[in-house]
C-alpha cells in the first residue's frame, strides 16, 4: 500500500497486525500492535525482534500514558470507513494531550480528500487504500495557504495571524 | 471603518457605498480560503465525472459543499450566513438563478437559500462566482457544523442586550473547514440569540447560546446543547450557565470532541447530540466537556480580544438619521386598509427612534412558501438601496426583512411592495407558515406540503379573519424529519404514509422562543382534503375559549389539547 510520509511516497516497513495475529509466536520483523497488545508491544521490541507501533481503532479511547506512548516510534489510527471521524479526534489528543512527539499514521480507509484534514489533525504518515492516487494526495494535501481554526499542525490561524499573534 | 476590503461594484447597478452597511467583509484570509475550496471542489468533481470517485466518496464532498441531490435534480444550499445578505449580493443570486436554474430560489428555515434545478457538472462554476460577492455554499450539508444563525432583527432588535452577529460570525469562520469535526455522527446545528425573545429557534439546536450580559456589563454566554428537532425531537439543556467570551471557541471544540468521539455512529436516528446528552444526561455530558476543556482553555483557541474587536468593528450602526419616532397610528389614520394592516403585522420595533424593520412574507396564496423570483430579487435589491442601507435579512420563518427603514418613507415602500407581490400583510398569521418543499421536491417525503400550504392559504385568504385569529405559527413538514419544524408550530402538520397514501398528523401546542415547547399529537391522521376543515376547528375552538389578549398559542397552553381533540374528532 502506498505509504506517504514528510510528503513524499516512501517504502512501508510495518505491518498492520490483527488481535489474532498479535502472539508472542511472530517472525521477526516491524509491526503495529493492536493497543490492547500494548505489553506484548513493549516486549516484542525490548527482546530485539523489530520495532513495535501501535494501532488504535477508532472505537478506542487514547487513555495511555505520555511515557508509555513514547517508547513507541508510530502509532496508527484505523479508519474502518473513511466517514467515521473519531480518528481525527484521536490523533488530535495523542498529539496535543498526550503529547505522543512520535509518527502517527493513518491507517485504514485513508482517502486522498481527507488528507489536509488529517495533517491538520496530527497525522503524518498514511497508508493510502491501494486505489488511491498518490499525485492527487500530494496535490490535495497542500490545498490551502490558510486556516480559520487551531489544531495539532504548525498553522496559525487566520484569528491570530491578522494580529501578528 | 477602516481596514475593509472594498466591495466589487458591477457597473451599470444603482450602486451605493457599501461602507454603509454594518455587516462583514472578507479580507484575504477569507477570500483565499473561498477561493481554495473552489478549487478543490472543481477537482473533486472533476475526478468525480471521470469515474476515478465513487458515488459514495463523492457524497460527503458534494454535500459539503452545499449539493444534494433530490428527487428531480441537484439542489444547491447557499449560505446566507446568520441571514445577511446585501444588494449586490441578491443581484448575483439572481442572476445565477437565471444562468443557471429556472429563474427562482428557495429561502429556507435556516438562513439559507436553494436552487432547486442546478445541474452537477455546473455547480463549481456557480460557487465559483459566488466568491466574488463573497458568499459560499460550504457546509450547508453534510454530517458537519452547518451554518451559524441567528435572529433576523440581530443588530435592530427593540429588546436587543448583545449583538449576536460578530458572535455568529466568529463561529461560522472557526467552524469552516474544520479540519477534526467535519465527519460527525450527524449534521451539527448552532444559534445564537442575544435579546429578550429568542427569535432564531435556539432551544431545538444541537447547540443554543443565549449571549447576555453579567451584572458588571459584559458579555457572557449561557450555552445549551442536545436540542434538535427530526424523529425524536428535544429541547436542548443548560451545559453552561455563564462562559466567558474569549473561551467561546475552546468551549466549542470541547463539545463537539466529546459529540465526535461518544456520539452514536451506528444508527442514524440515534447520531445527533441529542441522544447523547440525553443517555449520558445533561450533567454528565456537561463534565465531559468540562474535562475536555480546561486544558485548551488557554491554548491558541483562546479567542485574543483584537479578533473579537475586529470583527465587531464590522457590526456598527449604518449611517442612520436623527429623526423623530413617527407615530404608526398616525400613519394609519387616513391610509388604505392593505396598507393599515401591513402596519400592524410587517413594520416592527426598532432600536432607533424614526425607523422600523419590515417583513416582507414569502407566502402570497399560490406561491410556495420561501420562493422568490429572479425578478423579484432584482427589485428587493433596488429597495433595499432605496430604504435600507442595500441590506436584507432572511428570517427562519422563511421570509425576507428589510431591518433599517425611516418610518416617513413606508408607505412608499409598501406602495413599491405592493406591486411586486411582496406586501402581503400576514407576517405571523396563520398563512405565514413555514413549509418544507416535501413530496414535490424531495425524495424522503411521505406526502405532499407545498399544494397542502396553498389549499390552507385558500381556505384561510379572508384577512379580517386572520388579523382576528392572531399570531400563530402553522409548520409543515412531509416527513418526520421535520424540515417544516412541525413540532414547534402552535398547530404542527406532519406528512405520513398510510399504506402508500399521503396522511397528515394533527398536532398542537408547539412554540419555539425561549419558552419552546413541542406540540401534542391530536390523534389519527387526515386526508389532504380534510385538513383545512380540521385546521378550522382548531380556529372555532381558539376562538370559542380565548380569553381577551390570548394568542392561540396562550390557549392552547391554559386548556390544554383536550377541547382540540374533542372539536377535531366529535361526530358530526
Ligand atoms: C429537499 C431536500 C431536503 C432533504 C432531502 C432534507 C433532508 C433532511 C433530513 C434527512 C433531516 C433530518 C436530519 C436529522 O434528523 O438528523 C432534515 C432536517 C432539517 N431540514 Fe431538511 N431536507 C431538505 C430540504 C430542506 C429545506 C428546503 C429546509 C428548509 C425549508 C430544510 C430544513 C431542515 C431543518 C431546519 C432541519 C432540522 C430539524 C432538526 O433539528 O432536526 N430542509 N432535513
Ligand atoms: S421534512 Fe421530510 S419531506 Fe420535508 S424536506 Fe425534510 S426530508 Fe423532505
Amino acid at each position: 500500500m502506498p505509504l506517504l510520509k514528510d510528503g513524499t511516497h516512501t517504502e512501508n516497513q510495518y505491518k498492520v497486525l490483527s488481535a489474532e495475529e498479535a502472539t508472542d509466536a511472530l517472525p521477526p520483523g516491524d509491526y503495529l500492535f493492536p493497543v490492547s497488545h500494548i505489553e506484548l508491544a513493549l516486549q516484542f521490541q525490548a527482546e530485539g525482534h523489530g520495532k513495535s507501533g501501535l494501532w488504535l481503532d477508532s472505537s478506542d479511547e487514547p487513555r495511555i500514558s505520555t511515557d508509555l506512548l513514547n517508547q513507541f516510534t508510530v502509532v496508527a489510527v484505523n479508519f474502518p470507513k473513511f466517514i467515521d471521524g473519531r480518528g481525527y479526534s484521536i490523533a488530535f489528543l495523542l498529539r496535543e494531550r498526550l503529547g505522543f512527539n512520535g509518527d502517527i499514521r493513518a491507517i485504514g480507509d485513508v482517502l486522498v480528500d481527507q488528507l489536509n484534514y488529517m495533517r491538520r489533525c496530527g497525522f503524518s504518515s498514511f497508508e493510502l487504500r491501494e486505489d488511491q492516487d498518490v499525485e492527487v494526495a500530494v496535490r490535495e494535501m497542500n490545498g490551502f495557504t490558510n486556516f480559520y481554526q487551531t489544531s495539532a499542525d504548525e498553522a496559525i490561524p487566520a484569528y491570530r495571524l491578522r494580529h501578528n499573534l | 471603518m477602516s481596514g475593509r476590503a472594498v466591495f466589487l461594484k458591477l457597473p451599470g447597478h444603482i450602486t451605493k457605498a457599501t461602507d454603509d452597511q454594518s455587516m462583514y467583509k472578507y479580507d484575504d484570509y477569507d477570500q483565499r480560503i473561498v477561493a481554495d475550496r473552489v478549487r478543490q471542489f472543481h477537482d473533486q468533481t472533476q475526478r468525480f465525472l471521470d469515474g476515478k470517485l465513487s458515488e459514495d466518496e463523492f457524497l460527503p464532498l458534494r454535500l459539503q459543499n452545499g449539493l444534494y441531490v433530490q428527487r428531480f435534480a441537484p439542489m444547491l444550499r447557499i449560505a446566507i450566513p446568520y441571514g445577511m445578505v446585501n444588494s449586490e449580493q441578491l443581484r448575483k443570486l439572481s442572476d445565477i438563478s437565471r444562468r443557471y436554474d429556472k429563474g427562482y430560489v428557495h429561502f429556507t428555515t435556516r438562513q439559507n437559500l436553494q436552487l432547486n434545478w442546478p445541474s452537477l457538472e455546473e455547480v463549481p462554476n456557480i460557487l465559483e462566482e459566488l466568491t466574488s460577492v463573497q458568499m459560499h455554499a460550504i457546509q450547508t450539508s453534510g454530517n458537519c457544523i452547518r451554518n451559524t444563525t441567528t435572529d433576523q432583527f440581530a443588530g435592530v432588535a427593540h429588546d436587543e442586550i448583545v449583538d449576536p452577529r460578530p458572535w455568529c460570525e466568529i463561529i461560522r469562520q472557526w467552524s469552516t473547514l474544520h479540519p477534526e469535526f467535519s465527519f460527525l455522527p450527524r449534521k451539527f446545528k448552532i444559534a445564537v440569540s442575544g435579546s429578550v425573545e429568542d427569535r432564531a429557534a435556539t432551544n431545538v439546536h444541537d447547540i443554543g447560546i443565549h449571549a447576555h450580559l453579567n451584572d458588571n456589563g459584559a458579555v457572557r454566554f449561557k450555552i445549551l446543547a442536545g436540542g434538535g428537532l427530526g424523529r425524536t425531537p428535544m429541547i436542548g439543556s443548560v451545559i453552561k450557565e455563564s462562559l466567558e467570551p474569549e473561551h467561546l471557541l475552546s468551549y466549542l471544540y470541547a463539545v463537539l470532541r466529546v459529540y465526535n468521539q461518544y456520539g452514536r455512529r451506528d444508527n442514524k436516528y440515534k447520531a445527533r447530540i441529542k441522544i447523547l446528552v440525553k443517555a449520558l444526561t445533561p450533567q454528565v455530558f456537561a463534565e465531559k466537556v468540562e474535562q475536555e476543556w480546561l486544558p485548551i482553555k488557554d491554548s491558541n483557541a483562546h479567542l485574543p480580544e483584537q479578533e473579537i474587536s475586529r470583527v465587531a468593528s464590522f457590526f456598527t450602526e449604518p449611517a442612520y438619521q436623527s429623526l423623530a419616532s413617527v407615530d404608526l397610528n398616525d400613519l394609519a389614520l387616513s391610509a388604505s386598509v392593505p396598507f393599515q394592516l401591513w402596519l400592524k403585522r410587517n413594520v416592527h420595533l426598532h432600536k432607533k427612534p424614526g425607523y422600523s424593520a419590515v417583513t416582507l412574507t414569502l407566502k402570497a396564496t399560490a406561491d410556495a412558501p420561501g420562493d422568490a423570483s429572479a425578478e423579484q430579487l432584482d427589485a428587493i435589491a433596488d429597495l433595499a438601496d432605496k430604504y435600507s442601507f442595500g441590506e436584507l435579512r432572511v428570517s427562519h420563518e422563511q421570509n425576507l426583512i428589510f431591518a433599517d427603514v425611516q418610518q416617513k418613507q413606508l408607505y412608499e415602500l409598501w406602495q413599491q411592495l405592493e406591486i411586486l407581490g411582496l406586501a402581503t400583510p400576514n407576517q405571523g398569521l396563520l398563512t405565514d407558515m413555514i413549509c418544507c418543499p416535501g413530496g414535490d421536491f424531495c425524495a424522503l417525503a411521505n406526502a405532499r406540503s407545498i399544494p397542502l400550504a396553498e389549499d390552507i392559504q385558500r381556505r384561510f385568504e379572508n384577512i379580517d379573519f386572520l388579523h382576528d385569529i392572531g399570531e400563530l405559527d402553522l409548520n409543515i413538514s412531509g416527513c418526520m424529519n421535520a424540515c417544516g419544524h412541525h413540532h414547534v408550530g402552535h398547530i404542527g402538520i406532519l406528512g405520513v404514509d398510510r399504506k402508500g397514501e399521503e396522511y397528515y398528523q394533527i398536532q398542537v401546542g408547539g412554540a419555539s422562543g425561549y419558552d419552546t415547547s413541542l406540540g401534542k399529537i391530536l390523534g389519527p391522521s387526515f386526508k389532504m382534503e380534510e385538513v383545512p376543515d380540521v385546521v378550522n376547528k382548531l380556529l372555532q375552538t381558539y376562538v370559542k375559549e380565548r380569553r381577551p389578549d390570548e394568542r392561540f398559542i396562550d390557549t392552547c397552553r391554559r386548556i390544554g389539547v383536550e377541547p382540540f381533540k374533542e372539536s377535531v374528532y366529535a361526530a358530526a
